[in-house]
């Protein structure tokens, strides 16, 4: 009940895009049935087109919780693609560096990633609660420096630099990997650790002190501040966890996809946490099924190019218009809401 | 032209799980005050609302000057001479009167503002309507009264003919209430018609020919004012009989200091000094209530005492304890809480539930939770539904969002939450601000078993009606400093107005 409420209208915003993504199709010249069909097969096809789809979806997810955790507190992450970056590098490192058994490499690993995307969150979180320094601005600007100098460190004459034929790091030890699902299939558990993430920043949001507090700073700091919530700890407390979670995903995307670092190898994944999150209306819960959209579209995108039904533009375009249809909505009443706030106070009678 | 100014038949708005209109017919007349009365949720701001275009309605006919009419934008109301002054002021601080005036309905000479046309038409209007105020003044630096000012002037700019005040007097000192009735007066002797939206009995009756009274989105009565009483008014706004005052038993202090303030000073948000070396105390059985003109630094010192803001000197002592400057949660573990002004700003989180809201400031206490990473949601549930019962606030469930509520049900659950902490201290600044008379009777009653208990108030009220009734000694503070303090039935309601208006009683 509750949940078809909200759900609703997302799907009636998806199925309108797609309409929307059709005629845009037909009037480019391309076949519609063909286009949504290899669409669809792409994303859900058989076995490995639906591993391929939860493979994409798996950094999505990351990124989707870093953007709404930092949302719930009022902040806009917008540097997730840098964290992300970071945290790959980090994770990589420690993938190749320490000799550990099994079980344990991987955990370390994600922890070397979580803390290196968790510095790049605390800075712009820090310099926003103390100083002021607007975070859409810092943690954009962060978001290159990281893709920089992870780039750095593995180009040639960087200190990482594994093969002579790539800018990337050597491998990781296979104490260190992600065990995959099926062979050829680059699903890892990288997907049952994201889900149990979700679940995770779920219960911190709702049924902790401390998520409580960090929804009260968002939804109205001056209320928080009169209930003796610290604001500025938990601005910074929001957005260096925004920063771990983004630097789990990178570390999941190499222990279970790429199995070392690669200089560029994001496809734009901090910028899909952002419509990720805002789709989920920064639920944690809801994440999981945006993340799973998300790379649904990017997996059919890939299938109708290979198929030559039509270029990959076509694709991006039929994904942009499914992001814009459900956020955009989302977005107008976030305005709304703080412009009817400014305008008209409280009308009460 | 008809005698009819305005009809509206049948009106009925519906908001999500609320019908704020159900069906109301309303009239006004030209050369006419028609007082709306009623409640919170009553529908009357709705009801104007749907008249100035702002919300559509969801059935019933709107007739201006007999034509049947769809006000589809405050644009449109404006092009059909209908203004509206709202409880909130729209003007843009750091604009100047006139250049607020112009904000969209701008004459031009080419692409520029013509100036001198502009000041020619204020100028009359301000002589006509004797609302007397400077075009060239920034609306920051003037006083409410003032503000309000710009805003009937700026309605009669654009043409007003039909001019709605939606509760115009609740943020006026005395003086400057008889200001506006002689404003309204004028407007009326020129054939206008204006709509006076108030809870104020008195002042209806004063100033109104006509007096419509709403219940639960429901026309109740339209009632000439002349014959009138204010009993009768009240019960049927509220449906039953209700008190108006309140007396506070005479009750003997026992001389101990709850709350000692010494010397206090602090900055306003624009680091401008705005309370210096305020001193004062609160005993035990004792409220003390603070007057003055809003924006004389009563904000900043309240603030300055609930940990709100940091106090450039002086000291808080809660009993025997000094304070200054501790977090609000840190004074209310002291025994000190405190009733914020702006329920929206700062007392409540809209977007949360009733529970949630009900352990703002508790949601830490091993009651409520483990350590920070869980909450015993069962045990705030019963906390929640606790006070609800106890303080009778009237929700829809436990996990309906606040927003939800009803302004006198969210004073109320705000009353629940703080006073149910057995505080030694209250702190409380317009605690029945934007309350009918049954949600005002409700606190003062809460206030005075408070203070029956033994706890020491300090009120701020910018009703000077509410603070000589419930306050033992009334301090009044002018320009950041506490000019006077009187005992109970020591001063009258003029002079006390003298003193909030120039900080010294004697007239001159």
């Amino acid at each position: 009940m509750k949940w078809a409420k909200e759900i609703g209208p997302v799907v009636g915003a998806i199925t309108l895009a797609l309409g929307v993504g059709a005629i845009v199709t037909a009037l480019t010249g391309y076949s519609v049935p063909q286009v949504f069909k290899y669409l669809a097969l792409g994303a859900f096809g058989d076995w490995y087109q639906v591993a391929q789809t939860l493979t994409q979806a798996t950094p999505i997810l990351f990124t989707s919780l870093s953007f709404l955790v930092a949302f719930r507190a009022g902040l806009f992450n917008i540097g997730a693609e840098g964290q992300l970056y970071l945290g790959a590098f980090f994770a990589a490192w420690a993938g190749f560096s320490f000799k550990l058994p099994p079980v344990i490499h991987p955990v370390v690993c994600l922890l070397f990633g979580a803390a290196a995307g968790a510095v790049w969150g605390f800075i712009p979180g820090w310099l926003r609660a103390k100083r002021g320094a607007n975070e859409f601005v810092t943690t954009m600007m962060l978001s290159y420096v990281a893709i920089k100098l992870t780039s750095w460190l593995v180009s040639p004459g960087g200190p990482y630099h594994g093969a002579h034929w790539a800018n990337q790091t050597v491998r990781i030890l296979t104490s260190a990997q992600f065990p995959r699902f099926m062979r050829g299939a680059q699903l890892s558990w990288g997907i049952i650790v994201a889900v149990l993430i979700a679940g995770i920043i779920w219960y911190l949001l709702f049924r902790t002190p401390r998520g409580y507090e960090l929804r009260a700073v968002g939804q109205n700091p001056l209320a928080a501040e009169y209930g003796g919530i610290n604001v500025t700890k938990n601005l910074i407390l929001a957005l260096t966890l925004a920063g771990a979670l983004a630097g789990l995903g990178g570390a999941a995307e190499i222990l279970g996809t790429h199995r070392r670092f690669i200089e560029l190898f994001s496809p734009g994944y901090g910028w899909d946490g952002i419509a990720g999150g805002l789709i989920a209306r920064a639920h944690p819960l809801g994440a999981i099924l945006a993340a799973v959209l998300m790379g649904a579209l990017r997996a059919g995108g890939q299938a109708i190019d290979r198929a030559g039904v039509a270029p990959a533009d076509l694709a991006a375009v039929i994904q942009g218009l499914v992001i814009l249809f459900v956020v955009a909505p989302e977005l107008i009443r976030y305005f709304q809401r703080v412009v009817r706030r400014k305008k008209l106070g409280d009308i009460e009678s | 032209m008809s005698a009819e100014a305005i009809r509206m038949e049948g009106i009925v708005k519906r908001f999500p799980g609320v019908v704020a209109n159900a069906g109301i017919d309303f009239s006004l007349d030209w050369g006419e005050v028609h007082g709306l009365l009623g409640e919170n949720g009553a529908g009357k701001t709705v009801l104007m609302c749907i008249l100035y275009g702002l919300y559509q309605p969801d059935a019933g006919k709107i007739f201006i000057r007999g034509q049947e009419t769809r006000v589809r934008s405050p644009h449109v109301a404006i092009g059909l001479g209908i203004g509206m002054v709202h409880q909130h002021f729209m003007l843009v601080p750091r604009l100047t009167v006139l250049e607020n005036m112009a904000v969209g309905w701008e004459p031009k000479v080419g692409p520029l503002l013509d100036r001198r046309a502009m000041r020619r038409r204020i100028r009359a209007l301000v002589e006509d309507y004797g609302l007397e105020v400077d075009p060239d003044a920034r609306v920051e630096e003037l006083s409410v009264g003032e503000q309000q000012r710009v805003e009937i002037l700026k309605a009669l700019y654009r043409g007003a003919e039909v001019l709605i005040l939606d509760e115009p007097t609740a943020v006026l000192v005395e003086q400057e209430v008889e200001a506006l009735f002689s404003t309204v007066r004028a407007l009326k002797e020129q054939g206008k018609a204006v709509v006076f939206i108030t809870h104020k009995l008195h002042e209806a009756l004063e100033i109104c020919d006509r007096i419509t009274v709403l219940r639960k989105g429901k026309n109740v009565g339209t009632l000439e004012a002349k014959g009138a009483t204010e009993t009768q008014l009240a019960e049927l706004m509220v449906g039953r009989e209700v008190v108006f005052t309140v007396t506070p038993e005479p009750l003997e202090s026992e001389g101990r200091v709850l709350l000692s303030v010494e010397d206090l000073s602090a900055r306003d948000d624009r680091g401008v000094p705005a309370v210096r070396g305020v001193s004062l105390q609160v005993h035990d059985h004792e409220i003390l209530g603070i007057a003055g003109v809003q924006g004389n630094g009563q904000k900043e010192l309240l603030e300055a005492i609930c940990g709100l803001r940091r106090p450039t000197k002086g000291r808080v002592r809660v009993g025997e304890r000094e304070l200054t400057g501790e977090s609000p949660s840190r004074l209310a573990t002291q025994g000190l809480v405190h009733i914020p002004e702006d329920r929206h700003l700062r007392g409540l989180i809209l977007t949360f539930s009733v529970e949630e809201n009900a352990i703002l400031g508790q949601r830490r206490q091993p009651r409520f939770a483990v350590g920070p990473w869980a909450q015993k949601k069962r045990a705030i549930r019963a906390y929640a539904g606790e006070l609800v019962q106890r303080f009778s606030v009237s929700v829809p469930s436990l996990t309906a969002p606040v927003r939800t509520l009803s302004g006198g049900n969210q004073q109320r659950l705000i009353l629940a939450r703080e006073l149910s902490r057995a505080p030694q201290v209250i702190v409380a600044v317009q605690p029945t601000r934007g309350l009918d008379v049954g949600g005002m009777e409700f606190v003062w009653e809460q206030f005075l078993q408070a203070r029956r208990n033994g706890a020491g108030i300090l009120l701020v009220s910018m009703d000077l009606d509410e603070a000589m009734m419930l306050s033992d000694r009334i301090a009044v503070m002018y320009q950041g400093e506490i000019v006077a303090v009187l005992r109970r039935g020591e001063a009258t309601k003029r002079e006390l107005g003298l003193l909030m208006l120039r900080g010294t009683g004697e007239v001159g």
